[in-house]
């Protein structure tokens, strides 16, 4: 995706400063604010693509800078890092504002992954289409049809959901958490790959018989829905 | 026992505010039924004397003064008789049975107490009731009634009770101090081995007296509350102890592998290597962490306040679905089926997890044996491995079970598999950390339910029930199965 604008509120300059250096590596602007009443003034005023902030900040908390920015009418996607990853934990982060809630320590390839999608959501803006188009792909979500070339394909229920998730973020890496977050609710570590096996049988549905392959294993971070020939 | 102290005590309190309003009623009663029988007595009094009166006056005007006196001579020297007096209008007396009366009285009309002397006994002054009546011919009567019983009733009548007010005292007095030392004595002992308790030895527990009463029920409860404390404390040590091993365990291997790359590696890819391994180890200490953490916060009982109402069955079902394909690769048959309505009020997210943990245990030490494991010439396993998921309905509970065909759990292990990193030694070289059992039994304490491991015949059963939404359910006996204590 197009390099986006990224903001970082961390009070802890080294973690933050890998931060920056992994965002920059990935090909986006990464700032940092160090502390939540900086984090504020700069967010405000000017225009980030994605906000991540941490939970516990000097001067304001990460929750009361979430909640001042949407009092004012900021609607930048906000990303709540913190160490506290019980579910009331993170349903007290969400109804502060909070868009997205990644639990310390993570894994870089999540919190990009989770920063992308936020930032592309928020440049479409909140209009969803009824139909996604990969390729040959096409997921009806209103008629729960899938078709690939024209010809349909049948799925299970949380099959097509999978699926859904995936096409609604085409072009973009999708962990395999953020799938269990988005298409079974939960927030737990499976510690089995239940979630790769439920993408191979996708696969195998999709792809298998057609060409080119338009599910990708991204190797070290998830998965990946896109047209290859472009 | 101070006798300071006892005069403190509740117990004493009250009886004393006890004391006070019963001797007030008794008060109240004996001087209403005193002040009645006097009025009913002075009534009946004045009738009788006007009634006597009349017939007197009807006696004189039929047959003269020489009658009358003739029928008051006659009723005087009777024993009991009533006050009679005839006098000329001058008044001096004729007839009667009165030696003397104070002056003037003689003039006054209506009912009149006063005081006389008696005929029999001229020293003595006695008082009574009287009516003076002036006859034809300005001889005056009187008739009367002494008032000697009347005073005597009261005289026994307020002797009742001040009585009756000494021993209400008495008894109100000795019997709150006997009743608030009873009680002292058994707070006293029940404060003395509690603070024996706190400060020394926390297993050891209070007597109850075994009469149920409000004291017992308190002893109970102190009772469970230090049970609780224990299996905290316990779990606290067990934590740190677990953390000290298998937490510096993954720790340690990531440290010796840095420091092996950085003394050995030459090539990138060696580092590289180095680094990936190095990922994995923390990722794996961070998985340990994170279980310790959700038990620990479950077991202390946080998370209460985001509970909520939802299916139990669809969270049976869900998770069945999640781990279908992989049981399916495993070959294992996993079937998933509830019935409706399967409300419980709780965390789903937790139990879902725990639901998870039974399940993932069932695929990978419940499905067909690893020809590794084994015993050399045994046939090869025929039956394919399978698992079921089951929720229902138990009476006021809602039972998520979990069934393989696996080898099951010897009975003496039952209880001790709950604890947390135990690993018995069959699961030994699989993967794991050995929290996934005591996270799901901690998820049912925390939902005042339980986890009971059973047999399948063959194979291993696993049940978490829940109390069912509406139903309330006291806490269980917190002693029944305490998590670690084989550990």
């Amino acid at each position: 995706m197009s390099a986006m604008r990224i903001l970082i509120v961390e009070d802890d300059f080294e973690a933050a400063s890998y931060m920056m250096k992994a965002f920059r590596e990935a090909g986006h602007l990464a700032d940092h604010a160090g502390d939540g009443l900086e984090g504020y003034a700069r967010a405000r005023e000017e225009g980030y693509d994605v906000l991540i902030v941490d939970r516990m900040l000097p001067k304001l908390d990460g929750l009361s800078l979430v909640r001042s920015l949407r009092a004012q009418k900021v609607e930048t996607p906000v990303l709540i890092l913190s160490a506290l990853g019980q579910v009331d934990d993170r349903v007290k982060g969400l109804r502060a504002g909070g868009d997205d809630y990644l639990v310390k320590p993570y894994a870089f390839s999540e919190l990009l992954a989770r920063a992308e999608v936020l930032a592309r959501r928020s440049r479409l803006g909140l209009a969803e289409e009824t139909v996604y188009r990969v390729g040959g792909l096409e997921l009806d979500r209103l008629a729960h049809k899938l078709t690939r070339d024209g010809k349909e394909i049948p799925l299970q229920p949380r099959e097509f959901r999978l699926l859904e998730y995936l096409m609604k973020n085409a072009g973009q890496v999708v962990t395999r958490t953020m799938l269990l977050e988005n298409v079974w609710d939960y927030h737990f570590d499976p510690q089995t790959n239940v979630i790769d096996v439920h993408i191979s049988r996708l696969r195998a549905k999709i792809d298998k018989g057609f060409d080119p392959p338009l599910l990708h294993t991204i190797r070290g971070a998830g998965y990946m829905i896109r047209d290859g020939t472009r | 026992m101070a006798l300071g102290k006892l005069f403190r005590t509740t117990a004493f309190k009250i009886s004393l505010a006890y004391l006070a309003v019963s001797a007030i009623g008794a008060g109240l009663v004996l001087s209403s039924v005193g002040w009645n029988i006097e009025h009913l007595i002075s009534d009946q009094t004045a009738q009788t004397i006007s009634t006597d009166i009349t017939g007197l006056s009807e006696q004189y005007a039929q047959g003269g003064l020489r009658r009358l006196v003739n029928i008051i001579q006659k009723r005087t020297s009777r024993p009991g008789a009533g006050l009679y007096l005839v006098t000329t209008p001058l008044g001096e007396p004729i007839a009667g049975n009165i030696a003397s009366l104070p002056p003037d009285i003689l003039n006054r009309s209506g009912l009149v107490e006063t005081a006389y002397q008696p005929a029999g006994d001229p020293r003595a002054t006695r008082r009574a009731l009287a009516r003076i009546f002036v006859l034809d011919g300005g001889f005056h009567l009187l008739v009367g009634q002494d008032l000697e019983e009347s005073r005597r009733l009261r005289q026994i009548l307020g002797r009742a009770l001040v009585t009756s007010l000494v021993w209400l005292v008495l008894f109100g007095t000795f019997g709150g101090l006997w009743i608030a030392r009873r009680v002292l004595e058994r707070v006293d002992a029940i404060n003395a081995s509690a603070r024996a308790i706190v400060s020394g030895d926390l297993s050891g527990r209070l007597k109850l007296a075994g009469t149920g009463d409000e004291l017992d029920r308190l002893v109970q409860n102190f009772n469970a509350m230090l049970d609780r404390i224990s299996i905290l404390m316990a779990g606290l040590k067990e934590v740190s102890d677990n953390i000290a091993h298998d937490l510096k365990t993954p720790l340690t291997r990531l440290r010796a592998g840095a420091e092996e790359a950085l003394r050995t590696a030459r090539r990138p890819e060696e580092y590289r290597a180095a680094l990936e391994n190095a990922l994995e180890e923390s990722g794996r200490a961070i998985q340990i962490f994170d279980a310790l953490l959700s038990i620990a916060r479950a077991e202390a009982g946080a998370g209460r306040e985001g509970m909520r109402d939802f299916d139990a069955g669809a969270v049976a079902c869900d998770v069945g679905e999640l781990y279908e394909p992989v049981a399916e690769e495993r070959g294992i048959a996993l079937a998933a089926f509830a019935e409706p309505g399967l409300t419980v009020h709780g965390s789903r997210e937790l139990v879902g997890q725990a639901v998870a943990n039974l399940v993932d245990n069932a695929l990978k030490y419940g499905g067909p044996r690893e020809s590794g494991q084994e015993p050399k010439g045994a046939p090869a396993p025929v039956a394919q491995g399978s698992v079921e998921i089951s929720a229902r309905r138990s009476g006021g509970m809602i039972e998520i079970a979990v069934s393989d065909r696996g080898p099951g759990i010897a009975e003496e292990d039952r209880l001790r598999v709950l604890g947390r990193f135990v690993r018995l030694e069959n699961a030994r070289s699989r993967p794991g950390s050995g929290l996934g059992l005591s996270l799901a039994a901690a998820v049912a304490r925390l939902h005042n339910g339980s986890l009971r491991i059973e047999d399948n015949r063959p194979g291993l059963r696993a049940v978490i029930a829940l109390p069912a939404a509406g139903a309330r359910r006291e806490p269980p006996a917190l002693s029944a199965a305490v998590p670690g204590k084989a550990a």
